[in-house]
């Protein structure tokens, strides 16, 4: 664990970064400030950690208070009124399909109590100091600001109050707001917002807790699922600007070739043939290459040109040769034997409960089995893009970027800028999923206009995108459980074999940090007396990064496989056994069984409530009609999991063809995710999560040989389309808690049981277990 | 030159003829309704209509559109108020909306064609436009809500 916790300070030193884990590490930490202290705390459970800490050091901080630059309280930031009654709302998140933008601006309208029709939305550019954390991933933006957004659009509704008071010469007691009015109902006087919107403006902000928020009973809009999409007309119309659609005066155009494999360089550079083709203006060599990348450049030869065509054709018409560097003899096929390797042995140990030795040595039965994911792209439909302009010894930028500070902070480091000189501008992001939390498609840009004293648009093809990700990586998990005479675990030994995300940030990290273990490995709460988990080593020879719900894809496809297994071996019905698994319900303490990260959440508010997660399951069961008969080749299966600190499970219905092909004809997804805010984009992220889920369960993978990817568009990574999309999905919000309570994350928990309930369903109708993702023809009859 | 009509009105292109109409409409013409996605006509991002007809604008060179009409998302109702546009707003369909336009138009071919498609039909239409976000039980939704609603479908022409 001493070598972890110094893996741990050599990342936080290197990586100011916007990551679950490491974001607890401030960007500042280099500067020697907060950073540094809280990422030790992460790191509880090593004595060094707390060395040389005071006692307010120690004392870790939870939630939006536990992210770089944390949040602020002053409506004067978030809500603004103009003289004709407009509300526009500041949002600090980026918008990349999951709704923030109508969320956010809904949540403070709501407590503003303004009419909607008269509300806007305008987006925050990369400011954290101004804005508190913008570093949009881990599923967040809700669960972490809903009660600052609420006391945002409160305090300006209590300011707006005292402005009439004043100008009425009445008791602050006696004026309400309602729905965009100031109202006197004594003298019946009333004030439209915008009337007293400037008056309002110069009172200072009220103290917090003077606010009063509003009796959830008489919210307008705050989990009514009665609010469209606040940039619908945009999107409908193609006035909605994303990345790619930026434009600027003498703007050109750019494409980069990159090294095909992961920390190659140029060795030579032949241009001749691009500088004729029509259009190109210049070609810039990009410094990189080096391991580990960070979020920085992979290097290679930009072509800037008059229009994205001309760069493209110029970038065909590059000669080069390349240095392919350590990773030249990357083969997934080979690795995931050497990963297998490693999950047959002993590993690091990363939680340790009963005598799993012990239980083994007596059992009559024992099982065991290997679950493998691969490497998969985040592919979002609008590939990385960024504009950017530097001039005159300043840079600003637009771009669809999940991290705008984390883009600005490289772009000073890059450009050598001071701070202030540089400004990200936030555009729509044509989905992220965890790929535009890594800004290196804004630096390269930067440098591109740089050289050429113009502003540049970069685009990357699709091609670019399957070929230099940061993929999700790439497993082995191997479980082994002795059974009793029922069948059910005596014990259970789980390896977690895969290369860590750390190894974007480090130099050759060889296990996986905190928030991967936690992320369904460390904090399984099946209820199993013995139980051993383990982290054998595993090199990374590929950018390593967040893909939507991260380390719990691998985790969860092996132990909601395995325990379908375990049923089947004791003759008992799956959802039945499942349950029994997991228990009765209780609330464990996550930090009492190893996971000292929990999602960055206090673990006394955000206890594992496996009652939650039973009843989620329970919810699918019955939506699915678990029990009936199927005709023959259909089979249903069912999973639940535990995921940024909200419960999912999800009931799928196949039907499997003699030639092993999958047809997914219904799935029942639940999620308990607290009380939920905007019900109807919590019900299309569940929607989308299904169909995302279904994509690298059934035929998604990227894969490597000679260290280049193999695929190179959606051609060879095929993900889902309409005709495999199922006929039907069914969403069911459980209700849970009140708005005062804890909330959980939406944009990723969908996405972990819908792999291996499908497994689980094609075994069902089949009898065939497949425990290799994607699933393809795997369960082809003989 | 290059003479083609793009949203009804006439234009005139002398660049090189190759360039996929795509980047022609963003690049030069600034209609940046119309996506980039895959470049392969393998995503349906880049939807638009060629002479009536859907087509993909990443690989249709500007010397195919010689003397036709190119009709983008941009133009394809006056006040976005296209029944396919209306369905799409009034189901909430869009997540992240990148894809949208191109499965609007996609969409609106369709209806055109066959004013009141089935699922399997919508699904054969369809199958080329991808959405990552996994919108496509609403896209089904959609099309149901906006069939009927159609000129086409009202015998109105087009």
């Amino acid at each position: 664990m001493i070598h972890d916790a110094k893996m741990m300070a050599e990342l936080a030193a290197q990586t100011p970064a916007a990551t679950p884990i490491l974001a607890n590490a401030s960007r500042r930490g280099v500067l020697g400030g907060l950073g540094a202290l809280v990422l030790a705390l992460s790191l509880r459970d090593t004595a060094r950690a707390d060395e040389g800490q005071t006692e307010e050091q120690k004392a870790k901080k939870f939630g939006a208070d536990g992210m770089p630059h944390g949040w602020r309280d002053d409506p004067k930031i978030f809500v603004a009124i103009a003289k004709d009654g407009t509300v526009t709302v500041t949002n600090h998140r980026s918008e990349m399909g999951q709704g923030v933008r109508t969320s956010v601006a809904l949540v403070v309208a709501d407590e503003l109590e303004a009419d909607w029709s008269k509300v806007r939305v305008t987006q925050a550019y990369g400011d954290e100091e101004r804005f508190g954390n913008q570093d949009t991933d881990g599923s967040r933006s809700l669960r972490h600001f809903f009660q600052h957004f609420r006391h945002a659009g409160a305090a300006a509704r209590l300011m707006l109050i005292q402005a009439a008071a004043k100008q009425w010469n009445v008791p602050v007691a006696e004026v309400r707001a309602e729905n965009h009015q100031l109202v006197h109902a004594k003298s019946g006087r009333k004030l439209g917002y915008g009337e007293v919107a400037a008056a309002a403006a110069e009172l200072p902000v009220p103290e917090r807790d003077s606010v009063k928020l509003k009796d959830p009973k008489a919210f307008r809009y705050i989990g009514t699922g009665k609010i469209g999409l606040i940039d619908n007309h945009d999107i409908t119309t193609g006035k909605a600007i994303y990345g790619l659609d930026v434009k600027l005066d003498g703007m050109l155009y750019a494409v980069v070739a990159r090294p095909p494999v992961y920390g190659g360089k140029v060795k030579s550079v032949d241009d001749a043939a691009t500088l004729k083709v029509p259009g190109v203006v210049k070609t810039v060599r990009i410094e990189g290459g080096e391991i580990p990348s960070e979020f920085m450049p992979l290097g290679g030869v930009a072509v800037v040109a008059k229009n994205t065509w001309a760069a493209m054709k110029g970038r065909d018409a590059l000669k080069i040769e390349w240095d392919d560097g350590p990773n030249a003899g990357y083969d997934t096929d080979a690795f995931r034997t050497e990963l297998e390797k490693a999950a047959r042995q002993p590993g690091k140990v990363v939680r340790n409960q009963g005598d799993v030795d012990g239980a083994f040595a007596k059992a009559k039965k024992k099982f065991e089995a290997e679950y493998f994911v691969p490497h998969l792209a985040q592919a979002p439909m609008e590939p990385p893009a960024a504009v950017v302009s530097v001039k005159d010894g300043a840079c600003e930028a637009w771009a669809c970027t999940q991290g705008p500070q984390a883009a600005h902070d490289r772009l000073v480091k890059r450009l050598n800028l001071p701070a202030d000189k540089v400004k990200v501008n936030v555009t729509l992001l044509g989905g992220g999923f965890g790929r535009k939390s890594k800004p290196d498609y804004v630096v390269e840009a930067a440098l591109c206009s740089q050289a050429v004293g113009a502003p540049v648009k970069l685009a990357w093809t699709r091609e670019d995108d399957i070929h230099h990700g940061y993929y999700h990586t790439i497993s082995v998990e191997r479980i082994e459980a002795s059974v009793d005479e029922k069948g059910m675990p005596t014990a259970w030994l789980h390896r977690s074999t895969a290369p860590t995300i750390g190894s974007i940030f480090a130099p050759d990290p060889q296990h996986e940090l905190p928030f991967e273990l936690g992320m369904g490995l460390v904090n399984n709460p099946l209820n199993i007396k013995n139980m051993r988990l383990e982290n054998p080593a595993a090199p990374a020879h590929v950018r390593i990064g967040w893909f939507r719900s991260v380390s719990n894809i691998p985790h969860a496809f092996a132990i909601q496989s395995f325990v379908a297994e375990l049923a089947h071996a004791a003759g008992r019905d799956p959802k039945d056994y499942l349950l029994e698994l997991i228990g009765p319900g209780r609330k464990i303490d996550p930090t009492e069984i190893g996971d000292v990260w929990n999602y960055g959440e206090d673990p006394k508010r955000y206890p594992i409530d496996t009652g939650r997660l039973r009843r989620v399951i329970e919810t699918v069961a019955d939506g699915a009609k678990w029990g009936r008969k199927l005709e023959k080749g259909r089979g249903l299966g069912v999973a639940g999991h535990y995921s940024f600190v909200t419960y999912t499970a999800c009931a799928a219905e196949v039907e499997v063809d003699a030639k092993g092909q999958v047809k997914v004809n219904a799935i029942d997804i639940a999620v308990d995710c607290g009380a939920q805010v905007n019900p109807e984009r919590i019900r299309s992220q569940m929607e989308g999560a299904v169909v995302m889920g279904m994509g690298l369960a059934l035929t998604s993978e990227i894969t490597f040989k000679n260290g280049r990817a193999q695929q190179n568009n959606f051609d060879g990574y095929e993900i889902v389309r309409i005709d495999a999309a199922p006929k039907e999905i069914r969403v069911h919000l459980v209700p849970s808690g009140d708005y005062a309570g804890p909330l959980g994350g939406v944009g990723e928990p969908g996405v972990p049981p819908v792999a291996p309930a499908i497994a689980n369903a094609v075994f069902a109708a089949t009898g065939r277990r497949v425990r290799q993702l994607p699933i393809r023809g795997q369960a082809a009859s003989a | 030159m290059i003479k083609l009509t793009v949203n009804g009105a006439p234009r005139s292109f002398d660049g090189d003829p190759d360039m996929p109409l795509l980047w022609y409409l963003r690049d030069e013409l600034g209609l940046t309704g119309s996506k980039f996605g895959c470049g392969a006509a393998l995503c349906g991002a880049c939807t638009i209509h060629l002479g009536g007809t859907a087509a993909r604008a990443c690989v249709t060179p500007v010397s195919a559109a010689e003397g036709q009409d190119v009709v983008t998302i941009e133009g394809l109702s006056p006040d976005g108020n296209h029944p396919v546009q209306a369905a799409w707003r009034d189901l909430n369909v869009a997540q992240c909306g990148y894809c949208q336009c191109g499965q609007i138009m996609q969409a609106a071919a369709l209806l055109k064609d066959t004013p009141k498609p089935s699922d399997d039909q919508i699904d054969e239409a369809m199958s080329g436009n991808i959405c990552r976000c996994g919108t496509y039980p609403r896209i089904r939704a959609a099309i149901h809500q906006a069939a009927g609603q159609t000129p086409a479908a009202k015998g109105e022409r087009l």
